[in-house]
């Protein structure tokens, strides 16, 4: 019941919160900017708030954490108090500052990863979708075969051949999610290929170079964005998993992912604090999702106005 | 017919084919190792002649390609060989875990399946109405949890109040309706994660079909709203409603792994994280290949079935 | 001879959803249609002519709604109706024939079984509609009437499959039919057949209909009055014959001027030619689709290369182009055969063959502003850089007419189609070409905007002294434009020659069908057109 409330409680202060958001970014936007923010749904508001939140909690971690982020400052699972304001976990660390410290580990390995992904995946993607013929077919049979296999089944088989590092995780994630993004973007790619501008521009004796820069990306850009969000909340739950299953990011490196399976006991007795940094994960991917899905809405509306 | 027949073959082939690929794939993974399975399991410390030893004894000497058919020949007759970790013939462990898992999956399909269908169903015909509004806002909340939070807020609201266990212990011995109600929270937790994404993909699937022309007509017709869902979308439904089952039960693949360690669920999964961090490769070399042969199973029934159903490749011109 | 009033529209207001407002579509329109009387819809994109067509039977699609005024339909008010009433309305007594048939049939079922289910959800025995369905068939010259109704849509061709849905129409005998646009998609020696058979259908029936098309020939066939709409407005109103020998308001004077617009005559071509296309034999696979190709392009010339979909004029494009390499067969061009692919052919054999193509909409890169699109080739070929680059974008904007200090920086999503068409105009200049390749570049426009299309095309050639080789499915624009025609039919040339020598008999047999095929504004065409063809044959 408590939860129910607390659920309740929780979305009717998100409300203001969006719709206050959502009047400020409309007074700081530039001119041309400003009609986008209007027609903002308050959910994407919200989401644009968390993200910038998590943002700002990443980026100032040292000063915003009371404690040090591997520091024993205390005896294991003390209750929430003055000092420990989320109590301290199985081996008396600072909860709060674990949480803080986790933001900027766990969303910035995540976002590293689907970057690296991103870059490999897409270039070779609107690559393939560019020269067709052979070398298309030889990229796209390869990913298929690889995406034969379910993700993170093939990840948790690489991380056992190389072993848990954060560098193999990051490696291996995004080589895993690369094949996502190579499809995606080869099938964006084609869609603009197939464009008469495109054949004017070859025929003009344009190089590949130049069709993708000036021709290519230009129009990609806006799913591949909206697909980077996706893509995104996918590695950051695949890596918060894994780090839950004690295969991902290791201590003594705070990480929520392994912060909730360390003290995962603690729920057993009815205390929430283990969900808290389950919900930092959640909270995170609700929010970027309702961007992106209003990113979506708003490229199909403009296409049917188009 | 005949045109589906050879079509139909074609696929069939085409999946063998997959699955060859996807067992070159699991097996020639492990020759990615920097120096070779002896020398990652025995570390840095290893003498040079227990390393020979190893080798000898894991086969390793002999060329990949005559270890891989030794180890393909073996999986068809059932042997997957022996654990690194535990010296135990590996398929002893993995039959009674084999069943358990698909237990597990199978009884949250068997929720999730009509649940989402129904939900996907009534949000695209009342699209835009606020029963759309909460479904789509859920829906997207519940794909965004990771599925250890939702597992966990299940144990915190219902077995930790006593209503379930919050841990699985299931024997052979146990009737059905206590294997059911002992399963019941790591079921539900997959049904929550996966009617999410089932629901949404329903419903963009048969508001995609309500859009198109030979919807617009049967409204011309005076067609009414039931006749013209039952009759005029639901045939041409199928084939992207099987996709989504199928992409779907092909999720809860993945989902079935962390559900399981959460609840101490004696089932494949949960032996895979194990074995992931004792390195016993054999062993995840093995799970992985049944996961993905699973994985491949199930995109090539359903697409089979959506050939099937398609009227437009039944009948030829 | 008329007979009452069926259907009554007064002070119709139609909107449509724009994001979170909404905009007029049609801004108060009134309509009597009597019992069998035909009435024609006539507009451009845009003018609202399909939601009026729509209202009639007191629909709205999705993201419109009627916002004001009455729809009366024999006593009963259709914007109080209930669904129910409604629905029991729809099919019965008013039915409706969309512009494609071959996506509006449910893919899922058969002809016939999709002709039923109105006849029996009517309470008629399925035995007796299905032998409704083969008599309605056979009227409306479907081949083999006794089976065709058994098959699926997608087995069936895009002429039968518009006679089908106009027969599953009939069903019911309704008091009124709704036509929009039923021929639009057809090629024309299909349009002759299903227009003649629509006809005859609804005369035999004695049915109201309101026809829906933008093509001013088709209407004066088909309808006893036509009306004009423009931008959700009603223009005018007249009984046909009325209003095609005296149209009153400008705007409709303006769509019946479209018409007399000719090139004048030219003295005939001598020299060398600009482009030879010799022996070309071309396809995909296996399947040759140009046979044996011939002919030649002279500079300052127009050559309209004609026929219906499937005729192979576009792959003629393509293989000139370098995209199609040829099996055999070479392009000679300015005496010097071109390498068969693009990527062989040297920059300078690249610019001197520029092309303009039918879809403005995805010939324009959406993200580059028109500085950059119609920059591009004169910075390419000619090395233009800075200040020069900039002057020569706004010397061609200036040659296709649009001022350039409002449109170098804009996009081509700010633009109308016709000015998107015109700056694929400005951008195969830029290249300064021998010979420009147009693409049906006029068939996706409207009439008025086509006019002014040719027209501009016509005053460069004067001024530059281009060759064109004009692609195109309408003989109007042929009429229009050309100074040589090709015929083309199946890959194959059927006839060429100058324009006067081709439009004058005696023709090929294929040449006399697509001549004779083309609607013209005179009301009793189509009348003459059958007895002399039903008389020939």
């Amino acid at each position: 019941m408590a939860v129910l409330v607390f659920l309740a409680v929780a979305i009717a202060a998100s409300i203001p919160l969006a719709y206050g958001f959502r009047m400020a970014l409309m007074r700081a936007a530039p001119h041309h900017m400003a009609a986008p923010a209007r027609d903002m749904p308050l959910t994407a508001a919200f989401g644009l708030l968390v993200i910038l939140l998590y943002v700002i909690v990443a980026a100032f971690a040292p000063v915003l954490a009371p404690f040090p982020e591997r520091a024993v400052v205390g005896v294991q699972f003390q209750p929430w108090d003055g000092t420990h304001l989320l109590g301290t976990d199985r081996l008396g660390r600072d909860m709060l500052s674990r949480l803080i410290y986790g933001a900027r580990n766990t969303v910035g390995i995540a976002f590293a990863t689907t970057a690296l992904a991103f870059i490999v995946g897409s270039l070779l993607g609107i690559w393939a979708a560019l020269r067709g013929g052979w070398l298309d077919q030889v990229l796209s049979r390869f990913v298929d075969a690889l995406m034969a296999i379910p993700s993170l089944i093939f990840a948790l088989l690489l991380l056992t051949i190389f072993g848990t590092s954060v560098t193999n995780l990051i490696l291996v994630i995004a080589a895993v999610d690369a094949t996502r993004v190579y499809r995606i973007a080869r099938s964006v790619a084609q869609g603009v290929v197939v464009m008469d501008y495109i054949e004017a521009a070859r025929l003009r004796g344009e190089g590949n170079w130049y069709l993708i820069r000036h021709e290519i990306l230009p129009n990609a850009l806006a799913p591949l964005v909206a697909e980077f969000g996706l893509r995104f909340c996918f590695v950051f739950l695949t890596i918060s998993s894994l780090s839950f299953l004690g295969l991902g990011i290791q201590p003594p490196m705070a990480d929520w992912g392994s912060m909730v399976r360390d003290n995962a006991t603690l729920i057993t007795f009815g205390n929430v604090t283990p969900l808290l940094p389950a919900g930092a994960i959640a909270l995170l991917t609700v929010a970027v999702n309702f961007v992106v899905d209003w990113q979506l809405y708003r490229a199909s509306g403009l296409k049917e106005q188009g | 017919m005949n045109a589906v027949l050879v079509m139909i073959a074609q696929r069939l082939a085409l999946g063998v084919l997959t699955l060859f690929v996807v067992s070159v794939v699991i097996f020639g993974a492990t020759e990615l190792l920097p120096g070779d399975l002896a020398s990652a399991l025995l570390g840095q410390t290893a003498t040079p002649e227990t390393l020979a030893a190893l080798r000898t004894q894991l086969g390793l000497n002999d060329p990949a390609p005559v270890r891989y058919w030794a180890w393909l020949t073996g999986v068809m007759q059932g042997d997957f060989g022996t654990s690194l970790a535990t010296r135990r013939p590996i398929a002893d462990m993995l039959s009674a875990r084999l069943g358990n898992t698909i237990f597990l999956a199978l009884y949250a399909a068997a929720i999730a399946v009509p649940l989402s269908l129904i939900l996907g169903v009534l949000a695209a015909l009342w699209r835009n109405s606020l029963f759309d509004r909460v479904a789509n806002a859920g829906a997207l909340s519940a794909i965004s949890f990771p599925e250890f939070f939702v597992a966990y807020i299940l144990i915190f609201l219902l077995a930790q109040s006593g209503f379930f266990p919050s841990m699985v212990r299931i024997s052979p011995a146990m009737g059905l309706g206590d294997k059911l109600y002992v399963t019941f929270l790591p079921a539900l937790t997959l049904t929550l994660v996966v009617t999410a994404h089932m629901m949404r993909m329903t419903r963009a699937a048969i508001i995609n079909l309500l859009a198109s022309p030979y919807i617009e007509m049967a409204r011309l017709k005076g067609v009414s709203p039931l006749r013209i869902v039952l009759r005029h979308a639901l045939p041409n439904a199928l084939a992207p409603i099987i996709n989504v089952i199928a992409i779907n039960l092909a999720y809860l693949i993945t989902g079935v792994v962390v559900v399981e360690v959460v609840f101490v669920y004696p089932g494949l999964g949960q032996l895979m994280v194990d074995s992931v961090a004792k390195r016993d490769i054999a062993v995840v070399q093995a799970i992985a290949l049944i996961f993905a042969s699973a994985y491949v199973l199930l995109n090539l029934t359903a697409d089979v079935l959506s050939t099937l159903t398609n009227p437009r490749l039944m009948r030829r011109k | 001879m008329m007979g009452d009033v069926l259907l009554t529209i007064r002070d119709l207001k139609i909107e449509g959803r724009a994001g979170e407002d909404w905009l007029p579509i049609i801004n108060g329109v009134d309509l009597t249609l009597h019992k069998g009387e035909v009435l024609g819809l006539i507009g451009e994109s845009g003018a609202g002519k399909s939601t009026l067509g729509l209202a009639a039977m007191g629909f709205a699609r999705d993201g419109c709604r009627i916002s004001g005024g009455e729809i009366n339909f024999d006593g009963i008010d259709l914007r109080k109706a209930s669904e129910r009433r409604k629905r029991a309305l729809r099919g019965q007594r008013i039915a409706y024939v969309a512009q494609s048939a071959a996506a509006s049939f449910n893919p899922a079922h058969k002809l016939i079984d999709q002709y039923c289910e109105v006849p029996v959800l009517a309470g008629i025995k399925r035995s007796k509609a299905e032998a409704e369905a083969i008599e309605l068939y056979r009227k409306m010259q479907l081949p083999e009437p006794g089976d065709i109704g058994f098959r699926y849509p997608h087995q069936v061709s895009g002429g039968q499959l518009q006679r089908a849905m106009t027969a599953m129409a009939m069903a019911c005998h309704p008091d009124l039919i709704i036509f929009d646009e039923p021929t639009t998609a057809l090629d024309v020696t299909t349009q002759i057949e299903v227009l003649a058979a629509i006809r005859d259908i609804v005369r035999e029936y004695n049915t109201a209909a309101i026809y829906i098309t933008h093509d001013l020939a088709v209407v004066a066939q088909m309808a006893d009055r036509i009306k004009i709409l423009l931008r959700g407005d009603e223009i005018e109103e007249a009984d046909t014959r009325a209003m095609l020998a005296a149209p009153r308001a400008d705007y409709t004077k303006s769509l019946w001027a479209v018409r007399s617009f000719a090139r004048p005559e030219q003295p005939p071509a001598s020299g060398t030619p600009v482009v030879s296309i010799r022996n070309v034999t071309a396809g995909y696979g296996k399947i040759d689709i140009l046979h044996d190709v011939s002919f030649d392009i002279h500079a300052g010339r127009t050559v309209a290369v004609v026929g219906e979909s499937g005729s192979g004029k576009s792959t003629v494009a393509r293989v000139m182009t370098g995209l199609l390499p040829p099996r055999r067969g070479e392009i000679v061009f300015g005496g010097q055969t071109l390498p068969p692919d693009y990527r062989a052919r040297s920059r300078d054999q690249l610019r001197q063959c520029q092309m303009i193509y039918q879809m403005a909409d995805t010939a324009l890169n959406p993200k580059l502003r028109l500085r950059e699109i119609i920059g591009r080739p004169a910075q390419m070929y000619l090395g233009l850089k800075g200040a020069k680059l900039r002057a020569r974008v706004r010397e061609l904007l200036d040659l296709i007419e649009m001022e350039p200090d409002s449109f170098i920086d804009r996009l081509p999503g700010e633009l109308s189609g016709g000015q998107k068409q015109r700056i694929g105009i400005a951008r195969a200049l830029a290249a300064e070409p021998e010979l420009i390749i147009c693409d049906e570049v006029t068939s996706a426009l409207d009439q008025i905007v086509q006019e002014g299309i040719l027209k501009l095309l016509d005053r460069l050639q004067s001024d530059l002294g281009l060759a064109y080789m004009f692609i195109t499915h309408d003989l109007a624009t042929v009429r229009a434009i050309a100074d040589d025609v090709v015929v083309m039919q199946k890959g194959r040339i059927v006839e060429q020659g100058p324009k006067a020598q081709l439009f004058a008999p005696p023709h090929e047999p294929y040449t006399e069908l697509l001549l004779s095929s083309v609607p013209e504004m005179d009301p009793d065409w189509l009348t003459r057109r059958l007895r002399g063809r039903r008389g020939a044959g």
